[in-house]
């Protein structure tokens, strides 16, 4: 199981928290101006790296606020865990 | 269960070959997927210049991590279509390959335990019924029947309100599965090449024209990827993006049991699925772990969520001991169905995205990508799997439709 530092609560185990994925994909400024193929990079498009990958946690069974962590995928080791835009 | 012939030890089943300095058709990644294949390039399309590279050895990723459950009772016309084609195809398999794989329709259940499980269920009978499959909606008695040793009690938090019943679904023996394939891909001509990483791919201009290895590089213009959830490392090696999520998925299996437990039983909503393997252990799995990861193991709280279902449905398992647990990487889409087809680099094709179910789709993805990657154009079954369903739109959004959650 991760052990996982909350920026606001500290360091709790894995299953107090949800995971939201590849961190820091903006909202389209102007969606409009999107061609499909933008759409469907942003809506369906993550990146998939084997090594270090900026992702969103939810701190559901505690704060339940967002924020951000850097983890390595390979050994599921965090380095750091931030407030991020949106949190 | 009467004791069966043991089928001949792997290492006498296929050449080891030196890779060869060019192939009319290179395979990356050495599975069920990809051996398949291979096999019906030869067989179907007469292409026997074919090299499958497999970065560790043959059938060692998600071939020999998976639970082997094969079924066919998928909700939307696509997918029926291509495990449907695959069952019928696994109904001759042991003939067809000359060997013993333990192919054993012997039912699944999926049960219901909410009414909105009712309702999905139901309505998946219908639809399953309607492409041809063989599917019965059964009342909790009946449950019993099939499974005697399974608690339909209402005393527990989510009780049994019935089931889904496919008669011909069923489990192999998927490391026989994948030998079964080696071995006549092999005598046909195929070279298998073990212990072969690709590292980039040789282009020119958009089109491929080979595959750089720790073992040299190794010449096509026509190179097919078949390598789960290490899919979109491979193509970002080639410079395009596939909607792919690699995550952990877990499996464990108990220790020997006479034979309790006669079908499969698969639950979505409590999530935990069993079978017993033919030597007599419980083969149990769930869901993908939620994150990321590339790291071929999972969490122990995964497992004690999955026992703890297991146990309710399953009183009698309270006692048995955990004998090995393991992780496969699965690539999972953001629709839960699978990508196969062209894609942005010319003579590059792509079959990835199986999520959790790549193992009962073996003969009719390897059926459907050997046409793909023999006519340079996809085959009426993958057809609609192809890549651009992103941009399109025309999702198959099997979530939970198909029976299993992802």
């Amino acid at each position: 199981m991760l052990i996982i530092e909350c920026p606001y609560c500290g360091k709790r185990t894995e299953d107090e928290f949800g995971y939201g994925g590849q961190a820091h994909v903006p909202y389209p400024e102007d969606p409009h101006a999107l061609s499909d193929a933008q759409w469907a990079q942003y809506l369906f498009y993550r990146d998939n790296p084997k090594g270090s990958y900026r992702e969103r946690w939810v701190h559901s069974a505690g704060c339940r606020k967002w924020f951000n962590a850097v983890r390595d995928t390979r050994t599921y080791e965090i380095t750091s865990t931030y407030l991020g835009a949106g949190s | 269960m009467s004791q069966r012939d043991l089928p001949q030890h792997p290492k006498f089943l296929w050449h080891n070959p030196e890779p060869a300095r060019h192939y009319d058709a290179i395979i990356v990644g050495g599975g069920g997927h990809g051996l398949a294949t291979a096999y019906y390039l030869a067989k179907n399309h007469g292409i026997t210049r074919v090299a499958v590279l497999e970065r560790g050895w043959l059938a060692g990723g998600n071939m020999a991590r998976n639970t082997t459950i094969i079924r066919s009772n998928y909700l939307w016309d696509e997918s029926a279509a291509m495990y449907e084609t695959s069952l019928k195809l696994w109904e001759g398999l042991e003939n067809e390959l000359d060997y013993e794989i333990f192919f054993s329709q012997r039912g699944v259940l999926n049960l219901a335990h909410t009414l909105q499980d009712v309702r999905e269920s139901v309505r998946r009978v219908e639809a399953n019924r309607l492409n041809g499959i063989d599917a019965e909606w059964v009342d909790p008695q009946q449950v019993k029947e099939l499974c005697p040793i399974i608690n339909i009690g209402q005393e527990i938090r989510y009780p049994v309100m019935g089931a889904t019943y496919q008669a011909r679904a069923g489990i192999a023996k998927h490391d026989w599965v994948a030998w079964a394939y080696a071995r006549r891909a092999s005598e046909m001509g195929v070279d298998l090449i073990q212990n072969c990483e690709v590292q980039g791919f040789v282009m020119d201009g958009d089109k491929v024209t080979g595959v750089k290895t720790n073992r040299g590089t190794i010449y096509s213009d026509k190179v097919g990827l078949a390598a789960a959830g290490h899919t979109s490392v491979l193509t970002q090696l080639a410079g395009f993006r596939v909607p792919i999520q690699s995550h952990p998925l877990q499996a464990l299996v108990s220790e020997l049991h006479d034979i309790i437990h006669p079908t499969v039983v698969m639950s979505n909503h409590v999530h935990v699925y069993v079978s017993q393997a033919h030597k007599g252990e419980l083969v149990m799995g769930a869901g993908v772990d939620p994150y990321n990861g590339y790291g071929q193991r999972g969490s122990f709280h995964i497992i004690e969520q999955q026992m703890s279902a297991a146990v309710e449905l399953f009183p009698a398992f309270a006692r048995a001991h955990l004998l090995r647990t393991w992780g496969g990487i699965v690539d999972v889409t953001l629709d839960a169905s699978p990508i196969m087809g062209l894609t942005p680099v010319q003579g590059m094709y792509v079959n990835c995205g199986w999520g959790t179910g790549g193992f009962k789709a073996v003969p009719g993805a390897g059926t459907a990508f050997a046409h793909t990657i023999a006519h340079d154009e996809p085959h009426p079954l993958n057809e609609p799997f192809a890549l651009d369903r992103f941009e399109t739109g025309a999702l198959i959004d099997e979530h939970g439709a198909s029976a299993v959650a992802h």
